[in-house]
Order: structure tokens, then sequence, then C-alpha cells
């Protein structure tokens, strides 16, 4: 035990050490949690999101990413990029401006904070004074107008946020130079809208809360135009050629004032309310864009009649008779609208709103009839559904890969693609692959920046289980998470509500024309349809889903369509145990007859544990067709081949009543501590009323708060104490099994090796059974056998949460199917095998078949730490290019990270990742293969981390301002695909066309000749079919995933 | 096997002061009864059972398997009045030969574990004296106070054993504050507290725990800078053989060592009163590892033959034993048990069960155990 304490001495050991091992947490993942501020950059054509926690978040082109954190925890309001800049300033909450830059360092850009500057009025002033309401940056990019809540606005010069005083325009001056009709009213208080004028940058427009609207000239210090509304003002939109002014007030609606230097507007000339005439809300924010065609596109945010949809949070866009509002399941937080960039165009022509709402981001196109949402390539909503469970699976073979974005792509036809595609190609190979190609090539119109990053090496996927009964299966390849394909479990259970039933709901000529738009829906119709664990084999395509009421489901890739009936089987978990009663939920109750399936995973099996406790440990040999399942009373094991159960086995204590009569019972003491807490706040709240010197001071009063305060205080000082005590066979809960492994490897004596089920339990018992599987010609002739061989008890009895068999190289047993696929050595069956245990509080190494300890490591002793999550991952050197070694990535409830040696279990390093307070952010860690994690770093944002010096996916980009300075959209082409093709390497292919394509592709098409030959020549031969571009783009990419398989094969 | 457990429980009840005694020699029982108050002297045992076994010429040892399963010694008036009167029901006395005593011993886990011969056994001249004294470790190991000679005189380093012991640690610990002597005077540092004992509890009954004693370490391990869930974990994780360093709050009771042991003792002369790092770890490294490691839990490992399907149950058919031993092929007939399966298996209150051994009943190295 004592070595163990002993750092390591040999120094080969350390320099191997730190050639292996890294710490680094590279990528955050998801939507940003509680986003705040939203900023765009046309020039740059990068998008800015500021989150309340001070983060701010830059995303261009797929794979351009940065991330800045203030150092003040206060919350981004506005953001602003500096017009033509790679440079922005953000308004946080406590009145302070940022600035931020992006510099290039060693080829890669940075994001990082230059200086930081808050405003000071004059001394004396309300703090109002100078509270920030608007900010404005000049297109000089060395002026920064800030308007106030005092109503004045105020100068700063960049980028040492300089103040120029004598520049302010306050309140009173504007009003000096206002004529005498208007003066009289209390036109002012604070400023809601400062603009600049489109073509001459000497005029700025400033907007009062009351209803005035100035146009100011910066030179002469005057008044051009004035326009005074009836209602308080909320925002302003500046027309492209500056001839047109459109405000839009709390009343819910929005007038047009023309400007004209020599008329003033005594009345507004036509004040529209568009969803009157009852009292609307206001409509906060609005856009009036011109387009070639004539007419324009008014897009606005809120206005929606105050009784009955006073509630929702809509954006309408109305253009040429159509109008919709796209209604949002969350608050929208800001929007825009993207538009020429180009300051000198004559037309906006806008093709696409931007919305950031609370819990996503939505891009809808603007260009395609009916608008269509267009699917981001990032900052995707992992939280559409609270995430209940995550699985990771590393280097997919390109084949499933394939037909699992076929499956995803069918379910996203209500997509915009933003580029047209043509038909599908009739050969299965091609067709296939269009629809990668569809997934690839779709346009996304914010694609600032280069990204630098290397090809991801290899397909991860990562699947997320959410509480609706989904199953979300995300390309983890790379720095973009995206969705690849989702997996309902729904339909193959009867719910209340049918998931047709909501969409059909919505009639046509309703009033507003709502939309809904979004993926984000927290509500889910029957908890019990919850996820809970997930098994994918990437060789067969066979999927296992368990569930909270304890479902289990196999299921099987199909890349056609189909309907057949769910082959439905009980497990009776407790068999003849006496005097049970669960007061948990009921099963699910299972659709009968044949369901429709779409093409994708479709179930074949539903396994239903009885009782329907939550299904708590999964695994499926695809090899043997096999899957076990376990809960809290018991585990078993099903035949998927023969439809057959083999076995189940009840691991529950015959005393434990918690887990005999389910979750209810939890509640009770739930109820009681809550109402606990409840009492204690309430004490502390009137106690603390009391402490505030509100009435006169009485004598008796003051006795009795202090007789309160010391109450309080023997509350608060009551001691946590904890209870030291060993655990016994009596505890709650010892059954609940915990993790459940496959293994083929020598059980029950040395000479013998045979198929196994090893089973472990939160009481500290392991079990282990040996199976007969038939041989494959016989396998639906003779039935799967299995019989109990071991039953190992730790004495510590803590919870065993991982089981592991090592071959005779001490190198962990490979996947099923590994070794047939040829992408695995086969273990090695001559030296003897080893098991590891994994425990919370030990980590334990026997020999096999005996079962005699070999080693241990006591973490728990030693360190205080318990192990929350393990995983075996194997680290390369990143100097020798084919050394590895398998190690255990272990991260314990403090939140370290430990790597622990396999098989001598020695202490390898130890960094601190997350947070020890951060419950959820330990139980959401996964481990993948090759040394890298994710966590939750909140309910919609995975942050990825590597412990590897070899396997790191982090976002390395160059933006360039002087690349991007006239980088504007022409005019001639639909807008977002010339745009695309400047921002990549032009490569070197055969027609001179702009292409994209997928990293990994372009990594194999330059590497390989034969298959650019290839492309050519099928190039030329779709070329007298179609002899649009599109299509020539289409066939690019047939044959890139073709190549892609070609590579992949060798 | 299920023979003589059934029987042990009818003659239960047939008379309360008679206690039954079950005597083994070799493959032969015999019975007989004493009485439970007055169980007279060793000597009139002694040849009470070698008469009864017929043993002549020859030096027998006596032993007997306490409530806990441990076989341990009678061999004088005091060991063989309370092992008459703890019987219950039944007294189950073991005889061997001298000669053949030399190879097992009595103690903690002897019938289970081979135990390494120290340096204290007693050799050949034994029979020099006639007063029998008790080995050391034919003693069951309790709670105590370790290394005094090492550590500062205002701590204390207690061990807690728990073997065979059905009563709970039964202590609470807290989060506090103590004052330390720094160089810059005294200061306020966090620590761990014991807050509460229960009472029965191992802790309290031994009393060499109190409320408010500081814990500084568990196990060899400082609890500096550690959290109280930390502390807490450590002290589980340890708790089939937990020792503390803790900072009594009473130093009143503290040991007083003699000049002795500060002049020798090379760790501790330096220690100062302000002095509060602790002999480290390696301190523990007193006690000879091989007792370390023989104190830790042991895991049992059970070996099914059974068709699970049939019996969900570890079946009675199938072998316990613990870890390490391999198992005898032949082991499987019952007509070749050896008297520490029988009795451990007698042992059982509930067969069924196949994991509710006494804790520390079945430990390392022992052999193999038909239910």
């Amino acid at each position: 035990m004592r070595r163990f304490l002993r750092p390591g001495h040999d120094p080969a050991r350390e320099r191997l050490k730190r050639d292996l091992f890294q710490f680094n947490k590279t990528v955050e993942h998801g939507f940003p949690h509680q986003p705040s501020a939203l900023g765009y950059s046309p020039s740059l054509r990068i998008l800015a999101i500021g989150t309340r926690s001070g983060a701010i978040k830059l995303y261009g082109a797929p794979g351009v990413e940065f991330m800045g954190l203030h150092r003040e925890n206060n919350a981004a309001v506005q953001i602003h990029f500096l017009p033509g800049q790679c440079r922005l300033v953000t308004l946080l909450d406590d009145n302070s401006l940022h600035l931020w830059s992006l510099k290039v360092k060693g080829g890669v850009s940075e994001l990082q904070e230059d200086e930081s500057f808050t405003l000071r009025g004059p001394p004396g002033a309300a703090p109002s004074a100078t509270q920030i309401t608007v900010v404005l940056p000049h297109s000089s990019c060395q002026l920064l107008y800030l308007g106030t809540e005092s109503g004045s606005v105020f100068v700063v010069q960049l980028p040492a946020f300089r103040a120029l005083e004598d520049r302010t325009i306050s309140s009173e001056a504007v009003l000096q130079r206002l004529p005498e009709e208007v003066r009289h009213r209390r036109a002012f208080e604070m400023v809601e809208a400062l603009q600049e004028h489109p073509r001459d940058p000497n005029q700025i427009l400033i907007g009062y809360s009351r209803g005035l609207v100035v146009i100011w000239d910066l030179q002469g210090s005057c008044v051009l135009c004035h326009f005074l509304s009836s209602q308080q003002l909320e925002n302003v939109c500046w027309q492209r050629d500056g001839h047109l002014i459109v405000s839009c007030h709390s009343d819910g609606g929005y007038c047009q004032w023309p400007v004209s230097s020599d008329t003033l507007q005594p009345e507004p000339p036509r004040s529209c309310v568009p969803y009157g005439p009852f009292p609307c809300k206001a409509i906060t924010k609005i856009f009036w864009l011109t387009t070639k065609q004539g007419l324009p596109f008014t897009i606005f945010q809120g206005g929606m009649p105050r009784a009955s949809y006073g509630d929702r949070h809509c954006i309408s866009v109305v253009h040429n008779g159509q109008q919709t509002a796209f209604d949002f399941t969350s608050r929208v937080i800001d929007f825009t609208v993207l538009t020429e960039a180009n300051p000198e165009a004559a037309f906006d022509d806008p093709y696409a709103l931007v919305v950031l709402a609370e819990e996503e981001l939505v891009v809808i196109d603007l260009q395609t009839a009916g608008w269509p949402p267009v699917q981001p390539p990032y900052l995707a909503s992992l939280h559409c559904s609270a995430i209940t469970c995550s699985h990771h699976v590393s280097n997919i073979p390109l084949k499933l890969w394939e037909r699992i974005i076929a499956a995803g792509s069918r379910q996203n036809t209500h997509f915009s693609t933003m580029v047209g595609l043509a038909p599908a190609p009739p050969q299965p190979r091609a067709r296939l692959a269009h629809e990668l190609l569809r997934h690839l090539l779709q346009e996304w119109p914010i694609n600032g920046g280069t990204s630098l990053a290397p090809a991801p090496p290899q397909r991860d996927l990562l699947l997320t289980g959410h509480e609706d009964g989904t199953v979300r299966f995300w390309d983890a390849s790379g720095v973009c998470l995206r969705l690849l394909y989702k997996l309902s479990t729904v339909r193959v259970f009867l719910t209340d509500t049918d998931p047709n039933d909501s969409l059909n709901a919505q009639g046509e000529d309703e009033w507003p024309p709502l939309r809904k738009v979004g993926s984000f829906d927290p509500y889910s119709d029957d908890p019990r349809l919850g996820i809970q664990k997930i098994f994918l084999c990437k060789y067969s395509g066979y999927l296992a889903v368990a569930g909270t009421a304890g479902q289990v489901l196999v299921l099987e890739l199909n890349d056609e369509e189909a309907e057949h009936a769910v082959e439905q089987v009980e497990a009776d978990l407790l068999q003849d145990q006496e005097g049970y009663r669960w007061k948990g939920h009921e099963r699910l109750c299972a659709r009968p007859g044949p369901v429709h399936f779409e093409p994708g995973f479709q179930p074949f099996v539903l396994v239903q544990c009885q009782p329907p406790a939550v299904v708590t440990s999964l695994a499926l040999h695809s090899e043997w067709r096999l899957v076990a399942f376990g809960t809290s009373h018991g585990f078993g094991l099903f035949d998927h081949q023969q439809r057959r159960q083999v076995f189940v086995k009840c691991t529950l204590h015959p005393n434990d009543q918690l887990a005999l009569e389910g979750p209810l019972s939890r509640v009770k003491s739930l109820k009681k501590s809550l109402r606990q807490s409840f009492r204690r706040i309430r004490r502390s709240r009137v106690s603390s009323r009391k402490r505030r010197p509100a009435g006169p001071p009485g004598e008796v009063q003051e006795g009795r708060s202090r007789a309160e305060r010391t109450g309080l205080q023997n509350v608060e000082l009551a001691p946590v104490q904890r209870k030291i005590e060993a655990r016994s066979a009596e505890d709650s809960f010892t059954g609940f099994v915990r993790t459940l492994y496959f293994a083929d490897t020598y059980l029950r004596d040395s000479f013998r090796h045979c198929p196994s089920l090893w089973a472990g339990t939160n009481g500290g018992t392991v079990y282990a059974f040996a199976l007969r599987v038939p041989p494959a010609e016989r396998r639906m002739d003779e039935p799967v056998r299995a019989e109990q061989a071991k039953e190992i008890q730790l004495m510590h009895r803590a919870p065993v949460v991982g089981i592991l068999v090592l071959d005779g190289h001490s190198v962990p047993l490979p996947e099923p199917l590994e070794v047939a696929h040829d992408l695995s050595k086969s273990p090695d069956m001559q030296g003897s095998h080893q098991l590891l245990v994994v425990s919370e509080e030990q980590f334990k190494v026997f020999a096999l078949p005996g079962v005699s300890a070999r080693l241990k490591l006591k973490l728990t002793a030693l360190e205080g730490s318990r192990v929350r999550r393990v995983g075996a991952a194997h680290f390369g050197s990143c100097r020798a290019e084919r050394y590895r070694e398998h190690h255990l990535a272990v991260l314990t409830n403090l939140g370290d990270i430990q790597v622990v040696s396999l098989p001598l279990l020695k202490p390898q390093v130890r960094y601190s990742c997350i947070r020890r307070e951060d419950v959820s952010g330990i139980a959401s860690c996964v481990f993948t293969k090759h040394g890298q994690g994710f966590y939750l770093i909140s309910p919609s944002e995975f942050e990825r981390f590597s412990l590897s010096t070899k396997w790191l996916v982090e976002p390395r980009c160059l933006v360039d301002s002087a690349e991007t300075k006239n980088h504007s959209r022409l005019c001639d082409r639909p807008g977002p695909e010339k745009a695309s093709g400047r921002a990549r390497n032009s490569g070197s292919q055969s027609d001179g066309e702009e292409r994209r394509s997928g990293p990994v592709m372009e990594h194999a098409l330059l590497n390989d000749e034969r298959v650019l030959k290839e492309i050519q020549s099928t190039l030329e031969g779709d070329r007298g079919s179609c002899g649009d571009w599109r299509s020539q783009r289409a066939a690019v990419g047939v044959l890139l995933s073709c190549c892609g398989s070609v590579s992949s094969a060798r | 096997m299920n023979r003589s457990f059934h029987k042990s429980q009818t003659l239960r009840f047939y008379d309360c002061s008679a206690v039954e005694v079950k005597s083994k020699f070799g493959a032969e029982f015999r019975r007989f009864s004493l009485d439970r108050q007055k169980p007279g002297k060793f000597e009139d045992f002694y040849k009470l059972v070698v008469h009864t076994h017929h043993i002549s010429n020859t030096e027998v040892t006596i032993g007997y398997a306490d409530v806990h399963g441990d076989l341990l010694p009678i061999n004088n008036d005091d060991n063989f009045c309370k092992a008459v009167s703890s019987a219950s029901p039944l007294l189950r006395v073991f005889i061997q030969k001298r000669e053949e005593a030399e190879h097992c011993s009595f103690g903690v886990g002897s019938l289970s574990r081979r135990r390494r011969p120290l340096a204290l056994r007693e050799d050949g001249p034994r029979r020099r004296t006639h007063l029998h004294i008790g080995l050391p470790h034919d003693f069951r190991p309790v709670s105590s106070i370790i290394d005094v000679d090492i550590l500062p005189e205002t701590h204390r380093r207690v061990r807690l054993y728990r073997h065979g012991c059905q009563k709970p640690l039964g202590f609470y610990i807290r989060d506090g504050t103590s004052v330390r002597v720094a160089p810059q005077g005294l200061e306020k540092v966090p620590g761990i507290f014991i807050s509460r004992m229960v009472p029965g509890g191992l802790a309290e009954s031994t009393g060499l725990l109190a409320v408010d004693d500081e814990v500084l370490e568990v196990n060899g391990i400082e609890v500096a800078g550690k959290t109280l869930d930390q502390v807490t974990d450590m002290m589980i994780a340890n708790s089939h053989n937990l020792i503390v360093t803790v900072k009594p709050a009473n130093q009143r009771n503290n040991v007083v060592r003699g000049s002795r042991a500060l002049g020798s003792s090379g760790r501790s002369s330096d220690s100062t009163a302000s002095r509060h790092s602790l002999p480290a770890a390696h301190v523990l490294q007193n006690l000879p590892p091989d007792e370390m490691e023989s104190d830790e839990e042991a895991d049992v490992v059970l070996e099914g033959v059974l068709e699970p399907r049939l019996v969900p149950r570890p079946p009675p058919g199938s072998l316990a034993r613990v870890n390490g031993a391999g198992l005898a092929p032949g082991l499987h007939s019952p007509g070749r048990e050896g008297s520490v399966q029988r009795l451990l298996s007698s042992l059982r209150s509930d067969p069924r069960h196949s994991l509710a051994l006494p804790p520390g009943g079945v430990e390392e190295h022992g052999p193999a155990v038909t239910l």
C-alpha cells in the first residue's frame, strides 16, 4: 500500500509520462448557457454571443470558434463589432465597456481583451447619468458614441477609451437647437437608439424614449431633422439610402418617417399596428430592408396582441403580402438580419434571419420560399429535452457513418439546405453519398474565418439520451458538435399525446400567423420515457437503449422504412421474492400491433423489467447476440437472436425495503427535508426583516430580535456532522446493479475460455456467469445457457463501478466483433487473464480463473476521493508514432481526473477538472477510448477535455481583417454560395468551380491520386446529364464520400 | 452438517443450567455437559476430556470456538470459566495433540489463516514452566493506543479494532477550527473534530476517543486540507482497521513518557509543543507490514455450479471460499471435510444467505468451505 505514496523517481518514466499525458479543456460544444447578448459583424461574417456569466463566444465558419471570459463575473449586455475590424466592444451590466480583439499569434487568431473602461460623469452626477443604454461604434472606428439613461450621448476615443468630454451631446444642447413648438414637451429621458447615417458619417440619429428622434450633425452640432411621435420609442431603423426612418413603439406599432432636410414632420405620416386593433405589446426592434425586387422586408420583434398572445416570444417577417410570426419556445434575447454587407450596394437583399433565443439559435432562410429554418453547424441545442445520459463511440466505420447520416438527412427535410442540389442519383451507393453531401454542402451563411485545425483523424459519435425518450446522434469528430440523426423511442409506447397531434393542430388561416420554430422543448409527455443507458455496437449497427420505467429496447439499423410489431418480453427480476410492494411508477404500455418506423434504428425487441425500476446498467454483445440489463432489483440476460430470456438474477437483499418499494418511499424523506429547508429559509427571512431598523426601537422588540438572532445563529451553527460507520450487508440499495460486462475469458479453469457475463452491485458484489453460446450454425436451434460460476463479495462493500478483463499482455479485451473486422489484434489467450474490479473506493486486480487478489490501489483510504467514472483508454505518445499504453481514466467525486496505469494500478497523473460542487457535471462525464472526455458545464453545453498529447480536438482558426475587409457579397449570384467559396482554399480540383467538403474528405482527396482521377471521370459523365454547376458539386461530393471509403478500406 | 445444526437447536431448551459440550479429537466426537454456574477447575476439565476421549500418554491442548468463530485456548481456570459461561448454547471443544498443535495456533482468524510464525514464538522447551502464558497472537486484538513512543505527548493514536464485534464504530465528525502555534503567533486553522459518540458503540466503549478530540490523521494520512466529506470517506474506507490520530480535548490523561523515550527517539526529541506535523506515514511501518496487510479485508469468493435459473440464490452445493486458496479437486465430497469447515458452516445462522458471514470470521488463505 505504501508503495503508491512514493512519487515516481524513474526519470525515464517521468519523461514518457510527459509524452503521453497532457490535460487540456479544448472546446465547449453546444449552446451557451444563459445567453444575454448577440453581435454580428457583416464584414467578418462572425457571430458573437455574450452570456450572463460574462463569457463571449465567437462563431464563424464551422470550426472557427473563439471564447473569451471577462474578468468580472457580470452579464454581457451588448456586443458591437467595430465596422470592418477584428475588434469588438462589449458592455457589461456593471456599466463597464471592454475592447476585445482577434490577434494573430503563430498563425492562429486569438481572442483577447485589450482595454476596459467605465464611463464617469462629472463629479456629483447621479449614477444613472452615465448608465449606458446604447453603444454606437462609429464607422471611422475611432469613436464610440454612448447613449445614457440621462439622455446625454458621450463620446469616447478608441482604442484607449479616452473620454472626449467636449464632444458630449447633452440633452440640453439638443433641446436648445430644437424649434420652439417641441421644446415645451419633456421629450427626452433616456437614449433608446443611436444610429449612424448609412451614407454620411457626419450624421447620427438619436432616439429618446419619450418619442423624439433627431438627426444630429456632428460637424455643425445642430439638429438636421426631428420627428416626434406620441408613443414611447423602442427602437429605430434607418433605411439603407438614408431617406426613410422606421421607428417602433411600445404600443405595438411602427411609423415610417421620410427624411428630408428641409421639412419638419409634425405628425407621423403613417402609423401601423400590425397585430391591432386590440392592445398589443411593444415592438422592441425593427428592420426595414429593401430588395432588388422592390418590395421591402419588415422584420420586427414583439407586437403581439397583449391579451391572447402576450406570452409568446415572436418575431414577425412581412414581405410581399406574406406574413409569418415565428414563435419561439424560449425568450428571444436578440436578433439580427444578414444582409448585403457592402455599404455601397443599393439594396439590403436580406438572406437570413438570425435569432438568439434563451435556449437556442435559430436561423431562418429568407431567400427560399416558405422561409424554412437552417440547421446551424454549431451551437446545437443539446438540451432540447434534458440530457439524461450520454455514450461515446470512437472510430465509427465509414459504412455505419454513412447510413446514420443518410437516415438523419431524411429527418431534416424541413430544414433549408440554403443551397439547391440536383435530385439524388439512382445508384444506392451514390444516393447515400448524396445525402452525406447535402449535409456537408449545406451552405451556412455565417462563415467568416478559416479553420486551420487538422482534419479529424477518425469519426466519433456521441450519443445523448433525453428525457423525452429520444436518442440524439452527434458527430463528435471535430470542433463542431453536429446533429446527425435523432431516434425516438416514443413510437413503441402508448402515451397520452400523439406526437403528430401538436403539429396538425395549427390551422392555416389563423391570425396571427404563428409558426413554431426551434427544437427546444423542455416538456416531456411522460418522464418514464427518459433514456438512461445506451449501448451501440459500431460494427453490427445494433443498438440497445434502456429507460426510466425498466424498458430495454434492442434496435437494428435499417435503411428502409418498415412496419412491424415489436416483440415484448417481461423480465421478472424479483422472481419469488415475497412481501414486495412496488410503489413507484407503472411500466410503460407498449403499442400493440405493427408500428411504422422511419429509416434508421428500428426496435425489434422490447424487454420490460418487473418491477419497472430505472435501468441502471446495460451491456450488449453483438457477436453473441445477447443483451444484459440491470436495475436496483437484479439483472437479466436476453438472447435477441432467439428472442428468449436466458436468465434473471435477483440481487436484492431481503431486508432492503427501500429498494423494494421503489422511488416513492424516498420522496417522503425528500419531502421532509424540503419542509425543513423551507422552514429554515422562512425563519431566516423573518428574522432578517426584523433585524432591519423598521419601527421605533423599543426595549421589548430589541430583546426579541436579539433572541431571534441568537436562535438563528444556533440554527446556522449546528455543525454538519458525518457519521462514521462501516458499510454492512443491511445497507439499502446494495442490490442496485451498477455495471455489466461481457468477456470471453477463463472463468472456470485456466484451460478453456468461455463467454461470460459479469455484474457488479452497489453493495460490492460481483457476479460472474459462464455462458454457453451455441455456434453460429446452430445458433437458432440451441438455447443459450448460463450458470453462475463465481460470486465475489468485496469486503469493503463499496459500489462496483467498473469491471474489465485484461488479456495475457495486460491489454483490455477488445470489443465484440472488433477482431472479426480486423481492427484489433486478437487478445492474447495464452497468458493468464486478469480481472480488474473498480469500486468507488478501490481498484483491485485479481488473477483468473482463481480470483486471487493480485494488486490493489486504495484510492479512498489514501486520498479521501471516490471513483465516479472510469474508462479504459489508450494513450499514444506524441514522439513515438506507434507507441501506445493502456490505462484507466478516472474521475473522482472531487472532480479530479487521474490516470491509473494498467495492470500495475499506479497513479500516473492527476488534474483537477470539474468543481467538486458541480455534481451534475461530474455525473455527466463520459470518457472516450482515446483519452478524451466530455462533461456538461451547463444543461446545454459539453466541455470537451483531453488527457492525451496525441488526440486533441481544439479549434485552430484564423480571422484576417485585411483579407476580409473588402470581402463583400457580390450581387450577381444568390449570396451565400459565393461568399463561402472565397473563404475556403479554392483547391486544386479540375473544374475550378468552388467547392466545399468535409475535412475528412478533403484530406482523403488530396492524398489520393487515383481517387482524383475517378472524380474527374465521373464529373465528365455527370456533366452530360445535367449542366448545372450545382449538380457538378453534387457529383464531387459523391466521389468525395466514395474516396473516403476507399481510403479507409485500405 | 445440517443434522448437527438442528440438534444444537433442539437441545437449547432442555436445561438452562447445563451447558452441552461437544468435544472433538481427530475425527471423534464426545458429548457431555457441564454446569454453567459451577464449571469447576481447569485441571478437572482437562482430566475429564482426556478421560472421555481415552487419550493417554500424550499432552493435549484444548481450544474452543467462541461466539465470533475464533479458536481460543482453554489452558487455565479463567478462560475455562469464560468458555463455559459464554457458550451459547453449545460449547465446541477442540482437542489436539501438543505436537500437532505446534503447526496450528489459536487466535484471530486462526481457523482459516496460516499465520507466519513470529519470533516471539515459544520453541521446544516449553514444559519448563507449568504456568501457561498465552502467546500474544493467541489473544484477540482489541482497540488500543499505539505508537506512544513516537508521537508527541499531546497526541494519541488510536486503533479501533472492529474485529468480530458487531458494535458499530459509532462516532460522528464535524468541521471546526483549532488554534495552532505559528511563527507569527497563534492562528486559527480549520480542523476536523469528533462531534458525537453513539452510546454503546465501539468508540465510546473503548473510551479512547472523546467528543471534541481533533482528528489529525487517518491511517497515517494527514487530514489537513481535506474536507469533512473526504475525511468521512477515508474513515469509512478504513473502517475495518481504523487508526485515528487525535489531539484529545482533554489533555490531562496523556501518557507521560519517561526520559528514555524522549532521549532515545530521534523522531520525537525534536518535537516541540508548536510542532504539529506528525511523524508521517512511515510511522505506521513500525507495525510489521504483514500485520498491516493481514488486517485488511479479504474478499469472499463463492463458486457456484448450478443453473441459476433453477436456483436464484447461491445453491447449496456451491463452494464458498476466500481469496488466495486454490480448490482441491476432491473437496466437493462432504466426507472429506475438515473440522474447520464444519465448524465454520455451523456458525452460519442462515445457511441460505451465503454472504452473511460474520465479518472477519473467514479470512485470507483459508481452506474451502462447503455450505
